[in-house]
């Protein structure tokens, strides 16, 4: 213990010595460092944002909307025949696993308060649609199920549109606005939502009853068809089987034959989470390669500088030998010295890699997520190269013949 | 017992194709407290010999006993305990390590040992005051004159107490006032208990003996007392003056 401490005091002197080649013998390591824990910290903060997105739509969130789509995701046939009824949805609250069910149908549209007007996105909702997306009201309520069976002219707004319509601190509730001249009475300020996964804004909204807009303010072709339909199930793992089931019942309702496509798209929230995963796993694996190279590049460096430094101190170790050092104490010494470089480099490149995430987060205006297991594994890895790179090198000093190291000049 | 006890040593180096037989058969008895010198022409095995009665080397056959313990046949770690424990090396070119204090050059043996830190201070601190550099503690090496540098060496030598000190022509670099004072400091030791065995080509300084052999070829070519080649040993001066 006591000729190991020596000895690590002895490498950082020898290190000392020559600091310039020292330090740039550690730049390959506090680089790679230093750019992995700066990408993870950054990548995982973007993570979360999207995660944080992806939740904003709601928990366990099925979706049909009411035409085909092609694989690809692109709205397809069928051109503006009604494919999808509330007669539908009620048919769907029977699956087992269902907790929710609700629907929707938007337009966009003048909203105007006094002498102020905005245009925005008016949906038509239904209380199961607001309580599937998650929303809630910060000040007032929601409109009840009573408003939607009577056609009530009840308005709930988003934060943006309050932004627009309203002064700041003023409390819209109770207030009364207009769209397509018919009036409406605020009944609730919604909670901020932020933007969406295609970078949209969910605050920029007002949601009324869906009745309401069926009747009075967005007419219809015919009575029951619905924009969008919604689903929320128990727990994650029935939302594959929900589906299924959803597609099987609509074919049946909508009498498809066995060869004909679906006539409706079925989206399930878990599938969009996994993209996001599949595309973090790739980064990862990018990552994990520019943080192999770097160490690999790094650890070669320390190996090249540490048989320099063998042979330029060829004559020390056999006088260390002369004295009484056992092979064991010169390889030692030397691994030490590798290891103290590595790992002094790594300890730089934790200190670099933690600012530029920082740095980073700023400039993109993202935050970056700085986990201690990160920093500790970059650290333990770096310690790690010293050993690897710097045992040929030690090994070759240790096996320096004695008489042959004292002659060298 | 005696201190030393070799029979019929040979050391063979192969240069490729070439042999070169440094030591053709030496046999040799040293007793404790001697002070020996070797002679003899370059190329004649002296160094060959010195580096294996040190343990730095091996014979390729033939016994050497150190202290009754048969050292010709000890593996690399052994043999650098035994350095460590009773053997002192002095060489000609001094062989310090540079850029790093004279005492903690005389300390290094006592790392090895594994001795704490502070009793390795103290012990080193007292050899260099033996050969009067108490004063030079913590200079380095680049700062020292040739004759302080090998009395830094020679501190280093007998930092440990060894049974041996091995001097390989400790006067080889130094002018003649120098070399004296090298001299004094190594018999004022050997009066103290410790065996000298040195190279050198200088009869001036071979005089400081008791003993002398006289090596050619690989072999002794002669061994007696020095009385016999140069009449009574110098007068010492004191040491490190
Ligand atoms: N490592 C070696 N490899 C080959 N030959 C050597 C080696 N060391 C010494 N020799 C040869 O052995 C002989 C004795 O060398 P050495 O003991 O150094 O002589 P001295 O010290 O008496 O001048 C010389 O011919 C020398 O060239
Ligand atoms: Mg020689």
């Amino acid at each position: 213990m006591n000729f190991l401490l020596m000895t690590v005091l002895v490498a950082f002197r020898v290190l000392g010595r020559n600091r310039m080649r020292s330090i740039l013998t550690m730049l390959g390591i506090i680089i790679g460092v230093g750019a992995v824990i700066a990408m993870v910290s950054i990548g995982e903060g973007a993570k979360a944002a999207v995660q944080a997105q992806i939740a904003s739509f709601g928990t366990n969130v099925i979706t049909i909307l009411p035409w085909a789509t092609t694989t690809s995701g692109v709205r397809s046939g069928h051109g503006g025949a009604v494919t999808l009824t509330i007669g539908d949805m009620e048919e769907l609250r029977k699956i087992p696993g269902v907790t929710d069910v609700g629907w929707a149908r938007r337009d966009a549209m003048q909203i105007v308060h006094e002498n102020k007007n905005w245009f925005t996105t008016v949906n038509g909702v239904t209380p199961g649609y607001l309580v599937i997306r998650g929303w809630s009201t910060v000040s007032g309520d929601f409109f009840t199920q009573a408003d939607t069976e009577t056609a009530a002219q009840g308005a709930l707004i988003g934060q943006s549109v309050a932004e627009n319509l309203f002064g700041p601190g003023e409390d819209p509730v109770g207030a009364t606005i207009r769209l397509k001249n018919i009036p409406f009475k605020v009944v609730g300020k919604l909670i901020a939502k932020g933007y969406d996964t295609r970078g949209s804004d969910q605050d920029d909204v007002v949601f009324i009853p869906f009745s309401t807009a069926e009747r009075k303010v967005m007419g219809t072709r015919f009575m029951g068809s619905i924009g969008a339909g919604f689903l929320s199930a128990e727990t994650p793992e029935e939302m594959a089987s929900i589906v299924d089931e959803v597609k099987r019942v609509l074919r049946q309702r909508h009498k498809l034959r066995p060869n004909q496509d679906d006539d409706f798209t079925v989206r399930n929230q878990l599938d969009t989470a996994k993209i996001q995963e599949g595309t973090s796993e790739s980064m990862k694996l990018l990552l994990l390669a520019v943080a192999s190279i770097s160490l690999l590049v790094g650890g070669i460096g320390i190996m090249n500088i540490l048989l320099v430094s063998v042979t330029e101190r060829t004559r020390e170790i056999g006088i260390r030998m002369a004295v009484g050092a056992k092979r064991r104490h010169i390889l030692l010494q030397f691994l030490v010295e590798a290891v103290v470089l590595s790992a002094l480099g790594g300890l730089i490149g934790v200190g670099v890699g933690v600012a530029g995430a920082k740095v980073a987060s700023n400039i993109a205006g993202w935050p970056a997520i700085i986990s201690g297991d990160i920093l500790v594994i970059a650290f333990g890895f770096s310690a790690l190269v010293g050993v690897f790179f710097g045992l040929y090198p030690a090994n070759k000093a240790s096996r320096l013949n004695p008489i042959e190291a004292l002659r060298y000049e | 017992m005696s201190l030393i006890v070799c029979r019929d040593l040979v050391k063979t180096y192969h240069l490729g194709e070439m042999e070169v037989r440094a030591l053709r058969g030496v046999s040799l008895t040293i007793e404790a407290g001697d002070c020996v010198a070797v002679m003899g022409a370059s190329g004649s095995g002296k160094s060959t010999l010195m580096n294996i009665l040190g343990c730095l080397d091996v014979p390729t056959s033939g016994t050497y006993a150190l202290e009754g313990t048969d050292v010709s046949t000890l593996g690399g770690s052994r043999l650098a305990e035994i350095r460590n424990q009773k053997i002192g090396f002095v060489f000609q070119s001094f062989n310090l390590i540079p850029r790093t204090t004279a005492r903690e050059n005389v300390q290094l043996p006592l790392f090895y040992r594994g001795m704490p830190a502070g009793e390795q201070r103290v012990l080193a601190a007292r050899a260099l005051q033996r050969v009067g550099l108490a004063d030079r503690e913590h200079h380095h090496p680049s700062q020292l004159s040739g004759g302080q540098q090998q009395r830094v060496a020679i501190a280093r030598a007998l930092v440990t107490s060894p049974a041996i000190i091995l001097a390989d022509e400790p006067t080889g670099n130094l002018d003649s006032q120098a070399s004296r004072e090298i001299m004094d400091t190594l018999t004022q030791l050997n009066r103290e208990g410790i065996t000298i065995i040195l190279v050198t080509h200088e009869a001036d300084i071979a005089r400081y003996a008791h003993r002398i052999i006289m090596m050619k070829d690989g072999v002794i070519q002669s061994d007696r007392p020095a009385g016999d080649m140069f009449g009574a040993r110098p007068a010492p001066q004191e040491a490190g003056a």
